[in-house]
């Protein structure tokens, strides 16, 4: 395949997404609208994710803590000081905080900032574990985190969550940010540190004799890791529109490592493309959980059933295909011209073609 | 602060640290065994406790009945669990037999929300078990007690498995080394299985037991109480029986008494148990009584 066709179908993914977000922008009704900006949500979370579990070979399970971070963080800046006011019923705000607002974006970016922060905190002393030490360790900080953002009755408003968040989080901007994400991944993963952490997932070991100091990547990995995932707190905080320590729990961290392993975990495509898939049967699935009809017997609802279809789905695919839908590849048009896809000229939706365009 | 109401408390941590010990004890033989942290097994003791209340309730079985059933039924489940959930895996990297813990435990938690429904149970506890004995100017309910007394007898007899059977000396050979076990003739498969059962019949006793003295069931009741005796048993040096007995206790003790001395901190409850686990970590990460591995290269 010659490279011109390549960037000719890249050219074509990329107005072809850039279209699609218009469509979502302007045509999309608010469910669907939803779902879609949820996708890039999961995706950057995804993508944040796969840095420390994919790339980095570091089992964290603490990701609920540092979107809970982020979205806490994102929240109290951007509120006007009469809806924090309204919120903070059982006991008034801190004072200092009563009458911070500033913008979004800035609040954006202190949202990650502030979780790369407890990222790094957090970091430094857990990362001395490995496995499954790690893995229980960083579930035990994000329990604390929820924990204490429960007790903190004056600063977060506690277990009654804070109401009314400003709705920031439109299509443009979360999928932006989704592109912003995927394309700084891209371009780390090429880097050299990239190539370092790779280095270390594969063989701590061989990595050290090499003389990389295998430490300080572990915890700048984790840190930038906790960075993403704060903004992606924020993000989700922000299009909900409100907030409370239960939205945090494991099970958040479960449905991003689902995405994280389905994609394959260490393919930044996979990520993109398993957030988008899995959001949308996530949704396409609720059904399941209401009221069925199946001709022989007849259900009143069992809330339940799609979380058991995803538990299967997950260990389906860990004890059958471990490395999920992309492996450890990335997605290309060659890629898809040998599974004989391309000559239709239909390359899979926007966001998948996007990917495309970087790979 | 009275002696008295010091003596109260300790009735109740000695009993909320024997149900920790039971728990933890499937949780460090897993571990010793497979290297593997269960995830699932929370959710098993949450099993446990669902299916002697289905006996009680549905097959009207005298409680000790529908103990014995459950708990029998419940270690079958274990063995297939690892049969159908770890075994496929065992030669995989670790992370993989972890997320397949985890997806096994996300599976038995919704398959508990379809099945038995989400609304919390009213567990029936026995009018022996409930009923309130007094030792001088301390009260408790006569469950309190069974507990400490139950969990000192299974553990003598678990104790005496290990070390004093074959099947315990296999045991003990294949968490040395599997490989090596396997090569000495060791059915090492059937080793694992036993593990898997035994692990899983003290997390459905001390499922049981919880709900006699906490008689509340939901399907995610496993969640916390499973998290929290993993900790105990790295507490006290995963892998190590006595280990996790003792800190199954510790962390009992430690949770009960900040809240009755420091009753400001209750809300910190759940959060103690992870501080606990990594201050541990990060000064003896082998734990209390665990031995130190030196890393092959």
């Amino acid at each position: 395949m010659k490279t011109g066709k390549n960037t000719r179908y890249t050219i074509i993914a990329l107005v072809a997404f850039a279209l699609l977000l218009v469509a979502a922008e302007f045509l999309f009704d608010a469910f669907l609208k939803r779902v879609f900006n949820l996708c890039a949500i999961y995706a950057i979370l995804a993508l944040s994710l796969n840095l420390v579990n994919g790339f980095t070979g570091l089992f964290s399970l603490g990701h609920a803590g540092f979107m809970a971070v982020g979205a806490y963080t994102c929240a109290l800046l951007t509120m006007s000081p009469e809806k924090k006011a309204m919120n903070y019923f059982l006991e008034p705000i801190a004072p200092w905080l009563a009458n911070v607002q500033i913008p979004f974006l800035p609040a954006l970016l202190a949202a990650g900032l502030v979780a790369a922060l407890f990222g790094f905190l957090i970091g430094a002393p857990a990362l001395r574990l490995r496995d499954d030490y790690l893995a229980i360790a960083t579930l035990g900080f994000s329990e604390i985190i929820r924990v204490v953002i429960t007790n903190l009755q004056g600063i977060t408003n506690g277990a009654q969550g804070l109401k009314g968040l400003p709705a920031y989080s439109t299509t443009f901007v979360v999928w932006g940010v989704a592109v912003l994400t995927t394309i700084f991944m891209i371009f780390l993963m090429r880097s050299s540190f990239g190539r370092a952490l790779k280095a270390v997932r594969d063989d701590e070991i061989a990595a050290e004799a090499m003389g990389l100091d295998v430490f300080r990547l572990k915890v700048v990995s984790f840190t930038t890791s906790s960075f993403l995932a704060g903004v992606g707190g924020a993000l989700l905080g922000h299009m909900i529109t409100t907030i409370d320590p239960k939205m945090f729990t494991f099970m958040l961290t479960f449905n991003i490592l689902l995405i994280v392993v389905l994609g394959g975990t260490g393919s930044i495509s996979g990520s993109v493309i398993a957030a988008v898939v899995v959001t949308f049967l996530m949704e396409l699935l609720r059904f399941l959980d209401g009221p069925m009809n199946l001709i022989v017997f007849k259900t009143d609802g069992l809330p339940g059933l799609r979380m058991v279809i995803f538990s299967i789905l997950l260990m389906i695919v860990v004890i059958f295909r471990q490395r999920g839908l992309m492996g450890n590849k990335e997605f290309s048009w060659d890629m898809l011209a040998a599974s004989g896809l391309l000559p239709k000229r239909k390359a899979g939706s926007g966001a998948e073609g996007k990917e495309g365009g970087h790979a | 602060m009275t002696f008295t109401l010091f003596l109260q408390h300790l009735a109740n941590a000695l009993s909320l640290g024997s149900l920790y010990a039971l728990i933890a004890i499937g949780y460090t033989m897993v571990y010793g065994i497979l290297r593997l942290i269960n995830f699932a097994h929370g959710d098993v003791f949450m099993l446990g406790a669902y299916l002697a209340f289905y006996g009680i309730t549905m097959f009207s079985l005298p409680w000790w009945g529908a103990l014995v059933l459950a708990v029998v039924v419940t270690a079958v489940f274990g063995v297939g669990l690892e049969r159908v959930a770890y075994r496929p895996l065992r030669d995989s990297p670790k992370i993989s037999v972890m997320i397949s813990a985890i997806g096994a435990s996300f599976l038995i938690e919704n398959l508990g929300i379809v099945i038995f429904g989400g609304r919390p149970k009213g567990f029936p506890v026995p009018e022996v078990l409930s009923r309130v004995i007094r030792l001088g100017a301390v009260s408790v309910q006569a469950v309190s007690l069974l507990i400490p007394a139950f969990a000192a007898l299974i553990l003598a007899v678990l104790l005496w498995v290990v070390n004093r059977t074959k099947t315990g000396m296999a045991m003990r050979a294949v968490s040395t080394d599997l490989d090596a076990a396997r090569l000495m003739g060791v059915d090492v498969n059937k080793v694992i299985a036993f593990t898997f059962g035994a692990g899983s019949l003290l997390a459905a006793l001390g499922g049981i037991m919880w709900s006699f003295k906490y008689p509340n069931l939901s399907p995610l009741m496993g969640v916390m109480p499973g998290l929290k005796c993993f900790i105990a048993a790295v507490i006290g040096g995963i892998g190590n029986i006595m280990g996790a007995v003792l800190g199954g206790f510790l962390l009992g003790f430690i949770e009960l008494m900040t809240i009755a001395f420091l009753p400001d901190l209750t809300g910190y409850r759940d959060a103690f148990a992870f501080v606990l686990l990594i201050v541990v970590l990060l000064v003896k990460p082998t734990g209390l009584l665990g031995k130190r591995q030196s890393e092959k290269v």
